[in-house]
């Protein structure tokens, strides 16, 4: 947390290359805790947002430009606004009459992603805020964060910071006399990579194994419990109390027209120093570089993840590329959640590419057939490759597979798992090659030949 | 002109209101709004494939075999599409494997990814040959694999149940099984374990070691629906082939029913059978009852031989033409009075399945002999008859043996079940459906425990509460069919279910009024005086339509064919007009004007000395109401005359055995509970049939009707129901013949109500005596009334006594069909007592611990479990296996709605 450190103390900068939002209170003294939090300002946004009516906040942040920070990149105030609210003066029926959820997905699982975790441990009461806000707008009385279970240090802290938010009455009934009641239940999930789906998550929070839904219908109608459920990231709700106080044209001084907002870029790998740098979108991989001391050893950057192991991997190239939705996506990737994973010119991209096939064959969920059947045969591929024992006829095998895989499997899962293999072949095809070329036969038809006596 | 057609072609006829049009392979198709697009394919005739796709389970799309390209709006959606979960749309465009490559390479790979794990097995599955992954992966899958991978394998094959085997390597995870557990049968005891390429089906013991297993009754159907030869049967694995088997069409003989099966055969014996498909009865489900137990026809007890006992007392192997002659002589002398034999007498050892010791009714006979002769024969046909067989013995009854002493309900019964029926049953075709037990807003069950003893039933009034049908239950606990269909209990007292249905819940009562409102009455109504008068009451006030439920599938065709003490074929009551009719269509100048003594009033006169004959059917002794009346009346009786297939408790006691088909090797029809006649042809025909190639261990037996037609030719009498087809054609042309007002169902209290007639069990009051000497007025099963929990509470001092018990049977406990069929019995639901929390305090009761279950007549050791029963009220299951046969509650001198007693583990050990 280098970078945050040095620029979070002065004031906002337009021309600073950082721009601490969420991350501005990371290095106080007990950050975490809602005395510090208070002290700078927190849950002012809060009495605002009690002060304005549900549909106006909506569409503040429908004007802000937020979109979702958990990878998706979808507006943040539109999802809010599918949410069926009874009409004025009118008896709702259908899903409008149930009661409406929110849940925040902090099953932060993605490879090479570590921002909801840090920022629910530095400062966990801007979430908390956030979500007393969302729940306000979308008229939610029972607010569930689903949090990955192997994170027990921030189950606890959130645990924590949620008993203060109840103690200082913005949680529990009648939330400073205004009337509204909310309830925070903090959930630790059981370890599943597939429960960051949000339907899998819903599940797994209902109780039941955590597997994707069939889609329509949309959580927005049958969610939680069957009722209308706004799901979003840790990230893009700890940004809403900032909007509500700073107002939608700030917001909007920082990042891109269509992408606007400041963004945690988590830099990993071989980098100088490592961590949370928070700047705009559409930030480069450069600047980025710049920040973090640059590449470590002054070893050449070979290739990285804009977004976690589910984006295709970019190249030295593409150092130049704004890091924001339309950018990535341009430059045949996706912004992901901006887990910036930095592999320099020691690694070998079939082994990395192996590993993170791996990854996905444990944690496919075993639904579908394409997810399951193929995360297990790639792998296999890929080890046996890594091993030396691949001919060029894999890779061709591994790209149809991976064509089988893609838009087939029943979730985004199946198609993120393929990404690392169709990206890592497209760029570094050679090194793949390169595997084989000791490897003239295949080691089964190797065997056979032994077996049968043939070779003798 | 050439025009104006091309025009109306482009635009096509009208759209039909709720209906969409669209274009799939180039065909324009109009289909309803919401159908999903892989049923519109199948009404165009293109074939889809898919695995996780069943017509009647909620749409998964876990398997994506059936992707297809879809285009909306003029643009081509980015990914293809699963046919099984999107539904049609207005202008639609959707490409299947047929037209689109992009379709035709999805569904290739996916057959690919399906068979990369897969074993080999196909030369030793039972799937092999009937297997849709097979199948489909001809049509669908590559030639050749690219996976040179290491298989994923699994210790094979793995028990979830006595019944039922996964063997997971073949599981292609469809999660039809689990589907159908979760949403049909309502039985979650399956589920998906572990994940990715080690996601297996599992039951809580497969996951932890211990645990339920896969408690269904239901569970064949998973089995039959596993598009890969995942689930086995047990008893059928690695016994034949598909390919090597014949399949005919039959009926479910083994409840009321009548489910559509299809029995698969070779070599003269059934190795299977399966669900048949009748959307409207049992859609395409079964219980494992029906599905398992057929091995009755084989089993080492049949007879297939004519049986004449000898003068050395022992019964030899005979002709027919012997054995009817002597049948038919002895049958005579009794029906006249004039019998002729010395009684080679029941020296044998007679098996007594309760703790009652012998009892001295020989010495009784004895003293007996200035009394005036015994005349007549009483007929007891048992409740499993076809409709012609039912009908040939009515007409046995009343023309060869002058008699109407017949009754085929071989359980408790009233002469109030007979009011009722007469009333509300007798000749009045098609009544409540399953359709309309769907439909229904309001359902009642009286006295029947539906998943126990109607199980298709209960499939259909889940499936309809599911869709909001609001299913109620009178009884006495939450039992599982309870939960499974909505949870609605209306709790009484066991015997208060008459002051229970007149004092409904408000809005239960004013439910039952709206339209389409069915009250479904179990047999077991007999059991309780007054109940069925209650329910036709019910019936009048509230103008729901009520049902009749009985548990044996031929107990309504029994009603109908005039197998009944006071009803002659096809509803018409013993007055003069239907007997006159019924006379001259016969070719008979009388019929008999007495209406008939019912099977306990039968059995009664037997014992004493009254009747001399007894024509018996398939009947266990044991499900009778008063087992040692009817071993004491067997033994009374100059002449017993039975007709089995099996050797059963009757067997001792006869004089002349003929043996009859069952129902795999004779036609017939079933009449089910709603009145629906269920046809079926000839399984298998033992003298080889138009197929000409049976072999094996068949043997030639004849239907009933065949039996006693040439039985009563033997007797100078004509029946003409040589074939069942005769026999239906006849009772076709007699018709119906219901009076137009019926009788009323006359209860214990009206003042019409014959004498001895509500008794559903008949014990002395010495027995009582000898059990109880606490005291008679515990035995005073009439007066019971719905439970005031705070009065019984108050009045019960006794801390063994004031114990009533509520009781019905289980779906599997043993009965005569359920021979040889061990892995079908493992699955059964191990008999329990159930009593309230505050009761097993009382009686300082603990849960899984033995208990002891006292009657008059002895005593039955079961585990004990607390449900919600009311105050001093215990449940127990009425019939139970023990490894010294089957013993009934009845046996022991208990009822439903009398008292009992219950005592701790008799040794004192508490776990």
């Amino acid at each position: 947390m280098d970078g945050t450190a040095r620029a979070g103390r002065g004031e906002f900068v337009v021309t600073d290359p950082l721009t601490p939002v969420l991350t501005k209170h990371w290095l106080g003294p007990e950050s975490w805790t809602l005395r510090h939090y208070t002290e700078l300002g927190g849950y002012e946004a809060l009495t605002t947002a009690l002060n304005t009516p549900a549909d106006d906040l909506i569409a503040l942040i429908k004007d802000s430009g937020l979109r979702g920070r958990g990878g998706a990149g979808f507006p943040t105030g539109m999802k809010w606004s599918f949410i069926p609210q009874a009409k004025p003066g009118e008896e709702p029926t259908g899903p409008a009459a149930k009661p409406k959820y929110l849940v925040i997905n902090a099953d932060e699982g993605e490879p090479g992603t570590c921002k909801d975790v840090p920022l629910m441990m530095a400062d966990p009461h801007s979430l908390i805020e956030g979500c007393i806000i969302t729940s306000w707008a979308i008229r939610a009385h029972y607010c569930a964060i689903y949090v990955r279970g192997e994170v027990v240090h921030c189950v606890r802290r959130l645990h924590a910071a949620v008993r203060e938010a109840y103690e200082a009455g913005h949680l529990g009934r009648d939330i400073h006399g205004t009337g509204f009641d909310l309830d925070i239940v903090v959930h630790a999930g059981a370890g599943a990579y597939i429960c960051g789906e949000e339907t899998a998550l819903l599940d797994s929070l209902e109780g039941r194994r955590g597997q994707p839904r069939l889609k329509p219908p949309f959580p927005a109608t049958a969610g939680l419990y069957a009722a209308p459920t706004v799901v979003n990231n840790v990230e893009t709700i700890a940004t809403v109390p900032a909007i509500v106080s700073g107002g939608k044209d700030w917001f909007r001084t920082m990042g891109r027209e269509r992408s606007p907002g400041p963004k945690i870029f988590s830099l990993s790998g071989h980098v100088e120093r490592p961590g949370q740098y928070e700047a705009p979108l559409g930030t480069t991989l450069r600047e980025l570089l710049d920040l973090a001391g640059g590449m470590s050893g002054g070893i050449p950057l070979k290739f990285w993840t804009p977004g976690g192991s589910s984006t295709p991997l970019l190249t030295a190239e593409h150092l130049d590329v704004p890091l924001d939705f339309e950018g990535a996506t341009e430059a045949g990737s996706m912004l992901g959640t901006t887990a910036l994973m930095i592999f320099n010119e020691t690694v070998s991209v079939p082994w990395a590419v192996m590993k993170w096939t791996e990854f996905y064959e444990h944690e496919s969920c075993g639904k579908c057939t394409p997810c399951r059947e193929g995360c297990y045969w790639l792998a296999g591929i890929l080890r046996r490759m890594v091993e030396g024992h691949g001919t060029e006829a894999d890779i061709d095998t591994l790209l149809d597979v991976c064509d089988n895989v893609l838009g087939r499997s029943f979730c985004a899962l199946g198609d993120g798992a393929v990404s690392p293999i169709t990206s890592g072949i497209k760029y570094f095809r050679e090194e793949f090659v390169a595997l084989c070329e000791a490897q003239t036969r295949h080691p089964e038809v190797e065997r056979i030949v032994e077996l049968s006596g043939a070779s003798a | 002109m050439t025009q104006a057609p091309e025009k109306t072609d482009a635009e096509g006829p009208p759209i039909r209101e709720g209906h969409v049009r669209l274009t799939i392979d180039d065909q324009v198709v109009d289909a309803p709004q919401g159908e999903l697009i892989i049923r519109t394919c199948e009404r165009l005739g293109i074939v889809v494939p898919r695995f996780c796709d069943h017509p009647l389970l909620d749409p998964a799309g876990a398997c994506r075999q059936c992707l297809v390209e879809v285009e909306m709006g003029g643009r081509k959606m980015p990914k293809p599409q699963a046919s099984c979960t999107m539904t049609v749309a207005q202008d639609m465009v959707v490409n299947t494997q047929m037209t689109s490559p992009v379709a035709d390479k999805a569904q290739q790979g996916v057959m690919e990814l399906l068979l990369i794990n897969h074993p080999l097995d196909c030369p030793i599955c039972d799937k092999g040959g009937e297997c849709p992954l097979q199948n489909q992966a001809m049509s669908s899958g590559r030639a050749e694999s690219r996976f040179v991978e290491e298989k994923r394998t699994f210790a094979k094959p793995l028990p979830i149940s006595d019944e039922v085997l996964l063997d997971r390597e073949r599981c292609v995870l469809c999660q039809r099984c689990t589907r159908f557990s979760r949403q049909i049968a309502g039985d979650q005891f399956i589920e998906l374990l572990e994940r990715g390429a080690h996601q297996q089906i599992g039951t809580e013991e497969t996951a932890f070691g211990e645990g339920e297993d896969f408690q269904s009754y239901f569970s064949g159907n998973t089995i039959q629906i596993c598009p890969v030869g995942a689930l086995t049967s047990a008893s059928y694995r690695f016994r034949s082939r598909p390919f090597d088997l014949v399949s005919t069409a039959g009926v479910a003989e083994h409840d009321s029913s009548g489910a559509a099966v299809r029995r698969d055969w070779r070599r003269g014996a059934v190795t299977r059978v399966l669900a048949g498909d009748d959307p409207e009865v049992n859609e395409e489900w079964i219980d494992d009852k029906t599905r398992f137990a057929f091995r009755y026809a084989q089993a080492a007890g049949r007879i297939t031989r004519p049986l004449v006992r000898g003068d050395d007392g022992e019964l030899h192997e005979a002709s027919w033409t012997d054995a009817l002659e002597r049948a038919a002589s002895l049958l005579v002398a009794a029906r006249d009075g004039e019998v002729v034999s010395e009684a080679p007498s029941q020296t044998l050892s007679v098996r007594n399945g309760t703790s009652i010791t012998e009892d001295s009714g020989d010495s009784a006979d004895d003293e007996e002999t200035e009394r005036e002769p015994k005349r007549g024969v009483g007929v007891l046909p048992g409740g499993r008859l076809t409709v012609e067989d039912a009908y040939a013995y009515a007409k046995f009854a009343r023309l060869a043996l002058g008699t109407n002493d017949i009754d085929a309900r071989a359980r408790a019964h009233s002469g109030e079940e007979l009011d009722f029926l007469a009333a509300h049953v007798a000749g009045t075709g098609l009544g409540v459906t399953y359709a309309d037990l769907e439909e229904a807003s309001t359902v009642l069950t009286v006295a029947l425990e539906v998943e126990e003893e109607a199980p298709v039933v209960f499939l259909r009034l889940r499936k309809a509460a599911r869709q909001g049908t609001a299913v109620h239950h009178l009884g006495q606990w939450s039992t599982p069919a309870v939960v499974k269909t909505g949870g609605h209990l209306v709790a009484c007292a066991p015997g208060g279910e008459p002051a229970a249905l007149d004092a409904l819940p408000d809005a239960l009562a004013e439910a039952l009024t709206r339209p389409g409102a069915v009250v479904l009455v179990g047999e077991r109504a007999a059991e309780v005086p007054g109940l069925y008068a209650a329910v036709s009451a019910l019936a009048g006030r509230s103008g729901a339509k009520v049902a009749w439920i009985p548990r044996r599938a031929g107990e309504r065709g029994a009603v109908d064919a005039g197998a009944l003490p006071t009803l002659l074929p096809g509803g018409r009551p013993i007055d003069d007009v239907a007997r006159a009719q019924l006379a001259s269509t016969w070719g008979v100048t009388e019929l008999p004007a007495t209406p008939g003594r019912d099977a306990a009033a039968i059995l009664r006169a037997a014992a004493a000395g009254e009747l001399a004959g007894l024509v018996v059917g398939g009947v266990e002794i044991a499900d009778l109401p008063d087992p040692v009346l009817a071993r004491e009346a067997l033994r009374a009786a100059d002449v017993v005359v039975s007709l089995e297939q099996a050797h059963s408790e009757v067997t001792p006691y006869a004089d002349v055995v003929l043996p009859v088909a069952p129902v795999v090797n004779k036609s017939g029809t079933f009449r089910n509970w709603e009145g629906r006649d269920r046809r079926f042809a000839t399984t298998i025909d033992p003298s080889g049939g138009s197929s000409g190639r049976v072999g094996g261990t068949a043997a030639i037996t004849l239907p009933d009707c065949r039996v006693l037609d040439t039985l009563a030719v033997e007797m100078d009498v004509d029946l003409f129901t040589q074939t069942p087809e005769v026999a239906a054609a006849e009772l076709e042309r007699l018709g119906v013949a219901r009076p137009a007002r019926p009788a009323p169902v006359r209860g214990p209290d009206h003042p019409d109500r014959p004498e001895g007639h509500h008794a559903a069990l008949v014990v002395t009051e010495e027995e009582y005596l000898v059990a109880t000497p606490a005291g008679l007025a515990e035995v005073d099963v009439v007066s019971v009334v719905e439970v005031d929990d705070e009065e019984r509470a108050a009045t019960t001092s006794d801390a063994d006594g004031g114990l009533r018990l509520a009781t019905w049977r289980q779906l599997l406990d043993g009965g005569s069909l359920l021979v040889d069929e061990p892995e079908l019995a493992g699955t059964a639901r191990p008999p329990k007592i159930r009593v309230s929390t505050a009761t097993a305090q009382r009686l300082d009761l603990h849960e899984d611990d033995v208990a002891t279950l006292a009657g008059p007549r002895g005593e039955l050791h079961l585990e004990v479990e607390l449900a919600d029963l009311p105050v001093d009220v215990v449940w127990a299951p009425a019939r139970v296996v023990e490894p010294g046969g089957a013993v009934t509650l009845a046996g022991l001198g208990l009822t439903h709605g009398g008292p009992v007693r219950v005592t701790g583990s008799h040794d004192g050990s508490q776990r």
